[in-house]
């Protein structure tokens, strides 16, 4: 689905990504794990077609992703959850919610199953977006991509600083889209988190992708990676 | 009593061009990061074309106020599409460069045909004289134009908070880049936006011509307050842009009526005020100041 071929990228001199290749496969959770500036955010922002100072290939579906701006990329399937959630302050969660277009109706979560899945959401829906905790913020930015129909989901740190039951949730969440053929590009520096929903992970380390392990690997090494990414 | 009344309502009126012309540098400025210098050209430019429509063609107050901010929007449509996109890429320097270029351009064109003693306009038929309210009497053009600015910025913000464009048109002006990835063609919403934007200064434009002298330097002094007046209010934002409007047209017209030689000097201390207590404006976002 996703394949990302010799990827390098730079910020003004400093190069952040080195000769990254990947792949994500329908339905399958893949994470990128990597200490802070490993560069996993700015791999997530050049799939999305928001960092342009790149070199290497980026297809979805065999389709060149090059010459797509963001808004055709979104419209082709990638959902982006990014890591500062990306809640709009003067949209209220409602319009937050359906701000974004329905890219694919037969996969798209209509508003009435989003509310039912987030409780929370539903309650505050004509809340402004920024009233929200960050807990609800962050469900929101997946109910966002869930109602969008997203066939691949970017999603940028979705754990970081949730409630464990919250982030036990999301979890599920992940498992059920996948099921239903959806792929994942899980940013995450919660290892434990990250060995209960993905399939393959990507280490990452300055720029670099060192080292690429099934899910049974990653947990029989959990404890080393942990002090590795000294996280 | 009654002249306090009075000198509040020349101040509401007047805020009301502020308000206006505020508003469509706020949505320019918002959703394109564009800072239109050439806005107060823009509001002089409807009161000439109000003025020269009357003259020619004999159009009178009331279709005026229809016909010249949907002459004004298309001439923004192409400014827009001529000069304005090109910036979008460019170093901001080249932003100031252009629209105080356009400014002065429109108004030189402006004063080799109409010169520069300024153009006639009557007040228009209803609206002249006064207005008695029991023992109060207050001209009735400046009613109006209070009423009407008003009713234009509800108006305004009822299309950004009722409707799916204004979604996008928040959306964009909040993050345009995180609105793209989330699949919104923002680039669709420039051209109108700022054509909507210039519509607005050319609405005030049409306001201003029965009650201000119609000279092709109107618009000089005008875009200095109307810059204190988005500073205030926070740039970019709407609600904000209204507030100041008013508020700097208030502060105006104290200033003209109590202590006439620091008038103009009361706003920019008021605006330095706000910038030492909220650097963002009033009603502006941390992140935009």
């Amino acid at each position: 689905m996703l394949e990302v071929t010799c990827l390098s990228a730079w910020y003004g001199e400093a190069q952040v990504l080195t000769d990254v290749s990947l792949a994500v496969h329908e339905g399958e959770v893949a994470t990128l794990v990597g200490r802070n500036g490993a560069g996993k955010t700015t791999l997530l922002r050049c799939v999305m077609g928001l960092h342009r100072s790149l070199e290497g290939q980026l297809r979805l579906d065999e389709r060149d992703l090059d010459r797509l701006s963001p808004n055709a990329r979104a419209r082709a399937g990638i959902g982006w959850v990014p890591d500062d959630r990306g809640i709009y302050a003067s949209l209220t969660v409602e319009e937050n919610l359906t701000l974004p277009p329905v890219v694919s109706a037969d996969r798209a979560w209509p508003v009435e199953q989003i509310y039912e899945a987030f409780p929370a959401l539903a309650d505050r829906r004509a809340s402004m977006g920024t009233q929200l905790s960050g807990g609800e913020q962050q469900m929101l930015a997946m109910a966002r991509v869930l109602r969008m129909g997203s066939s691949l989901l970017l999603l940028d740190e979705p754990s970081e600083g949730l409630a464990p039951v919250i982030v036990q949730r999301i979890g599920e969440i992940i498992r059920q889209i996948t099921d239903h053929g959806v792929g994942v590009l899980l940013v995450e520096q919660n290892v434990t988190f990250a060995a209960t929903v993905a399939d393959r992970h990507y280490l990452l380390a300055q720029g670099r992708v060192v080292e690429q392990l099934d899910n049974a690997q990653f947990q029989a090494r959990e404890h080393e990676l942990l002090e590795h990414l000294g996280i | 009593m009654s002249a306090f009344i009075q000198y509040t309502l020349q101040g509401l009126a007047a805020g009301g061009f502020y308000a206006l012309a505020a508003l469509g540098l706020a949505v320019i400025f918002g959703v394109l990061g564009v800072v239109n210098f050439a806005h107060g050209a823009c509001y002089m430019l409807g009161a000439v074309v109000s003025a020269v429509l009357l003259d020619v063609v004999g159009l009178h107050f009331w279709p005026a106020l229809v016909i010249v901010p949907i002459l004004m929007f298309l001439f923004g449509v192409l400014l827009e599409r001529v000069f304005v996109q090109w910036l979008l890429r460019l170093d901001v320097l080249y932003n100031f460069l252009l629209t105080f270029g356009i400014a002065l351009v429109l108004v030189d064109l402006v004063k080799r045909r109409y010169g520069v003693s300024g153009l006639p306009y009557e007040q228009p038929a209803g609206l002249r004289g006064q207005l008695h309210l029991g023992s109060l009497s207050l001209p009735t053009y400046q009613v109006f134009v209070f009423a009407f600015s008003m009713l234009v910025c509800v108006l305004v913000w009822l299309l950004l908070t009722r409707t799916r464009i204004g979604m996008i048109v928040r959306a964009s002006t909040e993050e345009p880049e995180r609105t793209r990835a989330l699949g919104i063609n923002v680039n669709r919403w420039v051209t109108p936006v700022f054509g909507f934007g210039i519509g607005l200064a050319g609405l005030a434009g049409v306001l201003a011509a029965p009650f201000r002298a119609i000279t092709a330097d109107m618009g000089g002094n005008f875009v200095i307050i109307l810059f204190a007046v988005v500073v205030i209010g926070g740039l970019g934002s709407v609600l904000g842009a209204v507030v100041a409007g008013f508020l700097v047209g208030l502060v105006e017209a104290y200033g003209q009526a109590y202590a006439s030689s620091f008038s103009q000097i009361a706003i920019f201390v008021l605006m330095a005020l706000v910038i030492l207590v909220r650097p963002a404006g009033l009603f502006g976002r941390q992140e935009t100041a």
